[in-house]
């Protein structure tokens, strides 16, 4: 039976197709066969983060509108051959989609793929609540600041009050904390949340820690997942959040800022 | 070919009768004066519109017969589910108030039916009671059960409990919970809190650690703003005294 995640979070900009990208890649890596969906319509994104831009012929509103079968639309990875990418369309709107349309495409993927991960639009508004209707796992990206917990709060009231699993009564999302653009100087330094004060409000099972990482940048621009390098701390963090999700144990890292260790040596705290 | 289909459906069960007992808004009416009667009730809705969204209602038109006053109960009923609410069930309706139910499919409860023998009885208790023309709908007389939440309330919930509320989880910042009884946290409360919203001046709040943006009884109310010399982490009351809202540790 496929197992349907959906990358959400309210706000934008915090790190939602990276993640999406990451987990799915690294979902596919580890030998599961996986499909990410880009919902946000209009705001087409993952297949440049994905490094598939150029291959995209028909997409999931065509697949939803019957133009075109989802073998036509599904883009295969060239990383990692258990990989595939269902495009969003740039030149429609959320308006598009429809809550049967994508029942229907799900089921469909659900027969062939292991994993199914949905990465949502920004917002609370049709293709976020599309989203994430389907889900079994949420996967909840927050930044360390007050206004992404908030909208990450609100997105998990939405999670367990507006889903199929809340409206047929079956057992709820399995919800999931990945903090992102964690920066442990700064949080130090009093200038951003700490991993103990996003968790008092939220009170998630955390998944991982993302450091702010340039090569976050630089893996988006050359439309490679960040999960694909290997040497960098977000890379890595991505890996740990892989194996965490599929049951290993994995300690957290990257929550004590590298200046640490000198302050503890000499004292101070 | 069609005996077998025949047999197949022998074997499943199709349906099955079980008996099951629900919670339903009773709503008691006092007046006769339809307009009034959707005015007044427009209102109550207004103050807690997901809890009466669709609601099923019993219709008793007991006290309305006893005082004698005539009324068109299909207007009514209509009347009920154009402001949103679903008539189930009427009860204490004379004769052909029943009849006129039963023509729009509204179950009739016999057992509690004005017939005009006790009417008679019961009028003279009633006629000494001084009657009172501007209270449409006294009360709305609801099952006082509590509520209990055990899952968090996220920020943009609402909830209203129609008894006491119990929450044995956080309530975020952004968020509403509403009773018109008494209201417990059991964890930290950052959201708004309002108990005797339907004018209870008794009711109070208890939480276990109050960061709330604001909380209200019976209407009185304090924002965060007030709230900033309170502790944290230290499980208070709140209740009203003399129009004042009082704000006490409880350890």
């Amino acid at each position: 039976m496929a197992r349907i995640i959906v990358v959400t979070s309210g706000k934008g900009g915090v790190g939602k197709t990276t993640t999406s990208a990451a987990i799915a890649m690294g979902l596919a890596k580890r030998g599961h066969k996986t499909a990410v969906i880009d919902f946000d319509v209009g705001l087409r994104n993952l297949d440049l983060i994905m490094g598939c831009e150029r291959r995209v012929v028909y997409d999931f509103i065509n697949v939803i509108n019957g133009e075109a079968n989802l073998n036509q639309a599904l883009i295969r990875d060239k990383n990692c051959n258990l990989l595939y990418i269902l495009p969003a369309s740039q030149t429609r709107d959320k308006d598009a989609l429809s809550i049967e349309g994508v029942g229907r495409v799900l089921e469909e993927l659900a027969k062939d793929f292991k994993y199914i991960v949905c990465d949502s639009p920004a917002g609370i508004e049709k293709g976020a609540y599309l989203a994430m209707y389907y889900a079994d796992d949420a996967f909840v990206v927050t930044n360390p600041e007050v206004s992404s917990v908030r909208d990450s709060d609100r997105m998990l009231g939405i999670l367990a009050s507006k889903s199929r699993r809340a409206e047929l009564g079956m057992e709820p999302i399995k919800e999931f904390l990945l903090l992102t653009r964690y920066d442990p100087n700064r949080v130090e330094s009093g200038e951003m949340l700490s991993l103990e004060d996003v968790q008092e409000i939220l009170s998630l099972h955390l998944l991982g820690i993302i450091p702010e990482s340039k090569s976050v940048l630089t893996a988006s621009n050359a439309g490679i997942p960040v999960i694909l390098d290997e040497k960098s701390d977000a890379g890595m963090a991505y890996a740990d959040v892989v194996a965490r999700y599929l049951g290993e144990k994995r300690p957290h890292r990257f929550i004590e800022s590298k200046k640490g260790f000198l302050r503890k040596l000499f004292g101070g705290k | 070919m069609s005996l077998d289909v025949n047999k197949n459906y022998d074997m499943q069960p199709v349906l099955e009768f079980k008996s099951s007992t629900f919670f339903v808004l009773v709503l008691i009416i006092y007046s006769n004066d339809l307009m009034m009667i959707e005015q007044k009730l427009r209102e109550k809705i207004s103050q807690a519109q997901d809890f009466f969204r669709n609601s099923p209602i019993i219709l008793d038109v007991r006290e309305l017969n006893l005082q004698e006053h005539e009324i068109d109960i299909i207007k009514l009923i209509n009347l009920i589910r154009g402001v949103g609410l679903f008539p189930v069930g009427v009860r204490g309706g004379d004769d052909q108030q029943n009849l006129h139910a039963a023509s729009l499919f509204i179950p009739v409860d016999m057992s509690q039916s004005t017939t005009s023998a006790q009417a008679e009885i019961q009028k003279a208790a009633y006629s000494s009671r001084p009657s009172a023309p501007h209270e449409v709908i006294k009360e709305i007389v609801v099952s006082t059960a509590t509520t209990l939440i055990s899952q968090p309330v996220r920020s943009g919930q609402r909830i209203y409990a129609p008894g006491d509320l119990i929450i044995l989880t956080q309530v975020s910042a952004g968020a509403e919970i509403m009773a018109e009884g008494n209201i417990h946290v059991y964890n930290t409360l950052r959201g708004r809190a309002l108990a005797g919203v339907q004018g209870n001046r008794d009711a109070r709040i208890f939480c276990s650690d109050l960061q709330a943006e604001l909380i209200s009884i019976a209407g009185d109310y304090k924002t965060s703003e007030d709230l900033k010399d309170i502790t944290p982490k230290k499980p208070v009351q709140i209740y009203l005294q003399d129009q004042a809202l009082i704000i006490k540790e409880l350890i």
